[in-house]
């Protein structure tokens, strides 16, 4: 009985002291540099829905545990570094505050409307597709502007006037794939492995599908996976391989395709592979050989070995404060914020306006603008809100990136 | 003897009842006043499935005393179905809450469908047998999901199975897109249908329960053998407990679904059936008020806990294990049971 007692006393305490030590961990980032204390004397008190008129409030939810936690930490942490630096520089403030989804559109809206409460004046919408396709209705019915780093799937833009996009949408990605496929005569053959489950990966193969066609693209092999078998390749290998294909190409993320390389390998079957953007990041995985993605192509915004200044300066400053090397996600993260800081100098916005008169103001600005950052320069948005980017291909070529072209 | 269960347990009902329709009423009237945050007006009709999901749940759970752990696939049809349903009377029926009526409806309607198959194999088999294969069966419906594609176009309704074969023509519309599942949901749950739907599954619960069904269905649940001896019919009484529980779910799911403008297959997987059983086991097995109070409390726990930051699902974890250890500590029982009955002699001498 005593025992009892004893553990429900000591996880009580357990409860407690966390409480304690993570008092201030729900905001982050607020104006180290920042002359204003008012903006951050908000963040604990209640609920107030009236701009502080010290700080721009960006909100944006994200994975930052679960599953996809890889990508809503590093929108997160890149979002922190160009906020810190923007609010560094004096002039424009703003005042960050990223809440967690779990990649779960449920989740994701409750993470929004605790952003909401908060006072939130322009939005990062949702790190992934499917909770960004929900908080894109929200924002659109709140009046609220929201960018988007990393949420890709074209329902996310439909019919959204305030809805914009820092990465490529899906349907683009297949194409631009299969174009640089025929373009480059990179396979005859061609297997396709995809993810039957995943709107990220089903965008991509439809289109690439459709453009591979009408290219005349041979396609000799197509088979998929799903949740919980995605682990074991060898019959989708071992398909492309009977189907005497030259070339894989993966529309997925980096964990999947790693095994793909490592069971083709162990197979003794080499053929050439080519990924998309999802692909970025499998140099740094933990326990991935990095001598099996040599030769792996892709298609990617952003190149962390890039000799651009300032491409160069970001992820030392990443690795610096998180250890990693940041992934393409963490760029468009960071360039979303940049996006901000040009429309809202271009717009003369002030961070006492209301999220409705800023929203306006955006969108005016999104649309005509063009804007430099590290996933491309010359970025252009059109009223859609999809972005006019040159997507690079790019070669692993001893465990660097080398371009394509 | 007899007379005093009888008032015991019509008295808890009451009490249930009456818990749900002041809850629903403060609730409407925060609201009204605007002293309701965005955040828990967002959760009010999640937690409405939810607590519905529960108590369907709990039907199977408590009274039927099977474990169940594939409930969230009876949502995933209602829900499904329901928003089909919904999508496609659009134009037909102009008026929102008729709509949203008739898609729970279908989506319950689908569910007990779907309840009634999968029972037939399943519920001759018994424990962890039958826990086993829900679970499977779980899978295979959000599989199915995972799969399917319906659309519908000016020849009527085309589905197809595995990839879009639906040759659409001009002018029509895809409304399950397969992973995709279906997008462009309007948002028609309310509140106030959330409230009936407690309602609803509360009046169907507790008269299956205090029926002659009912008690024949505890009577398994307590000693199989002694009721197959007596002649009870175990499989049509099992039946009946785990199709009602199946067509509540459908209902709640239906509810959920219209509330977000999207909704995928893989939303009801394995992890929502463990959550819902959560919130059965801590309510209290068979105790439908414990549900509905677990269901409220672990939906907007998480949230609540949103400024712990990264130790919030820590924390959550910790609290659960709490509360488990709390409600099942021998001291603290007997302590309240002596409050209970120390306010019933109160209330004797008044």
């Amino acid at each position: 009985m005593k025992k009892k007692f004893l553990g429900l006393l000591l996880a009580a305490s357990m409860v407690l002291t966390l409480a304690a030590c993570s008092n201030s961990a729900g905001t982050t980032s607020s104006n180290a540099a920042n002359p204003n204390p008012g903006a951050q004397s908000t963040a604990g008190s209640a609920p107030e829905n009236t701009p502080t008129g010290a700080a721009f409030k960006i909100g944006g939810t994200g994975p930052l545990t679960g599953a996809n936690a890889i990508y809503g930490n590093a929108v997160k942490n890149a979002a922190e570094i160009a906020v810190d630096e923007i609010n560094a520089m004096g002039g424009i403030q703003f005042e960050l505050r990223f809440e967690d989804d779990v990649s779960d559109p449920e989740k994701a809206i409750n993470a929004y409307n605790v952003l909401k409460d908060w006072g939130m004046q322009l939005s990062m919408g949702s790190v992934t597709s499917k909770p960004c396709e929900v908080t894109a209705v929200e924002t659109y019915a709140d009046r609220i502007f929201a960018l988007t780093p990393s949420a890709s799937s074209a329902a996310v833009l439909e019919g959204k006037d305030n809805q914009f996009q820092i990465c490529f949408i899906d349907p683009n990605q297949g194409t631009a794939a299969a174009q640089y496929i025929a373009d480059k005569k990179l396979g005859t053959k061609i297997a396709v492995i995809w993810k039957n489950d995943d709107v990220y990966s089903k965008g991509i193969y439809e289109t690439f599908m459709k453009k591979a066609g009408e290219l005349g693209l041979e396609v000799v092999s197509d088979t998929t996976f799903a949740d919980g078998n995605d682990t074991d390749f060898s019959v989708q290998l071992a398909d492309a391989q009977s189907n005497g294909a030259d070339l894989i190409f993966l529309p997925m993320y980096y964990q999947p395709a790693s095994l793909i390389f490592a069971q083709a390998n162990a197979m003794g079957y080499a053929p050439k592979y080519f990924g998309v953007d999802g692909m970025d990041g499998i140099l740094s995985m933990d326990g991935f050989d990095a001598a099996l993605a040599e030769n792996v192509m892709m298609i990617t915004p952003f190149s962390a070995t890039s000799t651009d200044e300032r491409t160069a300066s970001f992820v030392k400053k990443y690795q610096e404060q998180f250890g990693e090397i940041p992934n393409q996600f963490a760029a468009d993260a960071y360039d979303c914020i940049y996006a901000y800081k040009q429309a809202l100098v271009n717009a003369g916005a002030t961070a006492d306006m209301s999220a409705k008169e800023i929203c306006e103001l955006m969108i005016e600005q999104f649309t005509t603008m063009s804007f430099d950052g590290l996933t491309g320069s010359g970025m252009t948005w059109d009223a859609s809100g999809a972005v006019t980017k040159v997507p690079t291909g790019v070669v692993i070529k001893d465990g660097v990136y080398v371009s394509l072209d | 003897m007899k007379k005093i269960k009888w008032s015991k347990t019509t008295g808890k009902n009451t009490m249930t009842y009456g818990l749900v329709i002041l809850a629903y009423v403060v609730l409407q009237l925060f609201g009204a006043a605007g002293l309701m945050s965005s955040s828990l007006k967002g959760m009010l009709i999640p937690i409405c499935a939810y607590v519905a999901m529960a108590i369907s749940l709990n039907l199977t759970v408590g009274v039927l005393g099977e474990l169940s752990l594939g409930h969230a696939g009876f949502m995933s049809v209602g829900a499904f179905c329901g928003t089909s349903t919904a999508i496609l009377l659009q134009n037909a029926v102009p008026s929102a809450p008729l709509r949203l009526a008739i898609s729970l409806v279908m989506g319950a309607l689908f569910a007990a469908v779907v309840g009634f198959l999968i029972g037939i194999p399943v519920l001759r088999l018994r424990g962890d047998y039958l826990a086993i294969v829900t679970l499977a069966f779980g899978e295979i419906i959000k599989s199915i999901f995972n799969n399917l594609y319906l659309g519908v176009d000016s020849h009527g309704l085309h589905v197809s199975l595995l990839s879009d074969r639906t040759n659409l023509a001009e002018g029509g519309s895809l409304i399950i897109g397969g992973p995709m599942g279906i997008g462009g949901i309007q948002k028609i749950a309310t509140f106030t249908a959330g409230f009936v739907l407690i309602m609803v599954t509360l009046v169907v619960v507790f008269n299956l329960v205090n029926s002659r069904a009912g008690r024949a269905i505890m009577a398994i649940r307590d000693n199989r053998i002694a009721a197959e001896s007596i002649g009870l019919n175990i499989t049509k009484y099992k039946m009946m407990a785990f199709v009602t529980s199946a067509a509540l779910a459908g209902a709640a799911g239906a509810l959920f679904a219209m509330n977000y403008s999207t909704v995928v297959a893989n939303k009801f997987d394995f992890n929502t059936s463990i959550l819902v059983l959560v919130f059965v086991v801590l309510g209290g097995q068979g105790n439908m008020l414990g549900s509905i109070i677990a269901a409220a409390a672990l939906t907007i726990l998480p949230e609540a806990l949103r400024e712990y930051a990264d130790y919030r699902m820590l924390v959550y974890a910790i609290i659960l294990i709490l509360v488990m250890l709390a409600t099942n500590n021998p001291t603290l029982k007997s302590w309240l049971d002596r409050l209970k009955s120390g306010r019933r002699k109160a209330k004797e001498a008044i």
